[in-house]
């Protein structure tokens, strides 16, 4: 085992954990976050994505040893913050979610691009969401929410 | 917990001369920088290494510096990194195109321009782009430092160079002025999937002729290769639609694609004509010449 220590949505954590583990299982059996979903575990379908240090990446391609001294947000921490709540709202308001496993990997993604930019297009938005699927929605309604965001 | 990666032991070095101590010490090793290939090529059983030595604390790898006639590049320089570098966009823009359409957002925040050299896949998207570059690389060890030129780097599907105890430290990017250049792919859909096939191109024009031409070709050939039929019929010839549909052709002669489940070894061949004369043609728009036809 390896100790490893990380800021998770704002409390430093410590934690023991095999040197082979992703960080997708320490967060979901070790430290309870459930709103990190299990997808195609290769890097593909973005329902894993969490934020490392504000960059999306994908909690099933990251060893949880390589995060030791890192900062990890996902959806239980982001939910304080006041622009996360707004693009929470619009997903909800513009019908983003159907059957909602996809929608944590959405939210973080969408949110790290609206931490980076706001004056973002269409194409911006398209171009931030390659890599997180969603099978439901069609993406339409996704973006416009992300839009809807903006405009608030 | 289930665990699909093997077991191995973790070794975290905090500098550049504990990690060349640790590659020549344990021997049976892999490095990790972004990790967005190795995991998956530890699930699937691919390698199974007794030591992982990750790099990511190794800092001084990580750096993009121009130095007017080329940009020099640390390996574990993430993806996202380059993109958003005013410096790679405005003087190396072919390797800023090359990147940008590679995978997704969060690979890219994870993976490294060196991991994606070393992993020598033969669709290794920065691979083309540094092939018509004339990139050199930079390989360190316990013994020294050496340079090789990145045509001589790849081996064959996931084979370098490297020896067992060296590194990639730093790869090196000469400036080009007055070329035209493009980097295009053909893939089942838009992001991250591997290609069926991508081409790098980099042409420059005088008085209406091709006075340089490089081509290099991405997941149709063992390694990634550089078209040289094509680029010799196309040198010192007139510019015209023409003459590039029949060098193009030639691009058979350079390749020697696989059937596999992204793609026939038929389909590749085709494709490879048809994706490297829209390359040639691209390039040859953005230095104000226009030969029409797709």
């Amino acid at each position: 085992m390896v100790h490893v220590e990380f800021t998770l949505n704002g409390r430093r954590v410590e934690v023991d954990v095999e040197p082979n583990e992703i960080l997708l299982d320490t967060l979901r059996y070790r430290l309870g976050v459930k709103s990190v979903k299990r997808g195609c575990e290769r890097g593909e379908c973005g329902t894993c994505t969490v934020l490392v240090d504000g960059d999306p990446i994908y909690s099933c391609m990251v060893l949880t040893v390589q995060v030791d001294g890192h900062r990890v947000d996902t959806v239980e921490g982001l939910w304080e913050d006041e622009l996360f709540k707004k693009l929470v709202y619009s997903f909800v308001e513009k019908g983003a979610i159907q059957c909602g496993y996809c929608t944590p990997g959405f939210l973080v993604t969408a949110y790290a691009l609206l931490k980076k930019r706001r004056d973002i297009s269409r194409d911006d938005i398209l171009k931030a969401l390659e890599g997180n699927l969603c099978r439901c929605t069609g993406y339409k309604k996704i973006v416009e929410a992300i839009l809807d965001t903006i405009n608030k | 917990m289930f665990y699909n990666i093997p077991r191995f032991s973790y070794h975290k070095p905090s500098n550049l001369d504990e990690a060349l101590e640790l590659l020549d010490r344990l021997g049976d090793a892999k490095i990790i920088a972004g990790g967005t290939d190795l995991l998956i090529d530890l699930r699937i059983g691919r390698y199974s290494p007794r030591n992982i030595i990750d790099i990511n604390r190794v800092k001084e790898l990580k750096y993009i510096v121009d130095e007017g006639e080329y940009i020099r590049i640390g390996a574990l320089t993430r993806l996202q990194e380059i993109i958003e570098s005013k410096v790679i966009k405005e003087k190396i823009p072919l390797l800023h195109e090359a990147v940008y359409q590679m995978a997704s957002w969060q690979i890219r925040s994870r993976g490294t321009i060196g991991g994606n050299l070393c992993n020598a896949s033969p669709a290794a998207d920065t691979a083309p782009p540094l092939l018509v570059l004339e990139a050199k690389l930079k390989l360190v060890s316990i013994d020294g430092e050496r340079i090789v030129d990145i045509r001589d780097f790849f081996k064959g599907p996931r084979e370098t160079v490297l020896r067992h105890n060296e590194l990639l430290k730093e790869i090196i990017v000469p400036v080009y002025h007055g070329y035209g250049y493009s980097y295009l792919k053909l893939g089942r859909r838009n992001s991250f999937t591997l290609s069926i096939v991508s081409v790098a191109t980099m042409v420059r024009v005088e008085d209406g002729v091709f006075s340089d031409v490089r081509i290099a070709l991405g997941s149709v050939a063992p390694t990634p290769v550089r078209a040289h039929s094509v680029e010799k019929y196309l040198k010192d010839r007139g510019v015209s639609m023409e003459v590039i549909r029949e060098g193009v052709e030639l691009v058979v002669n350079d390749i020697s694609p696989i059937t596999d489940v992204r793609a026939s070894a038929e389909y590749r061949r085709s494709m490879s004509i048809v994706l490297t004369y829209d390359s040639i043609v691209t390039s040859l728009k953005r230095i104000g010449i226009e030969v029409g036809g797709g």
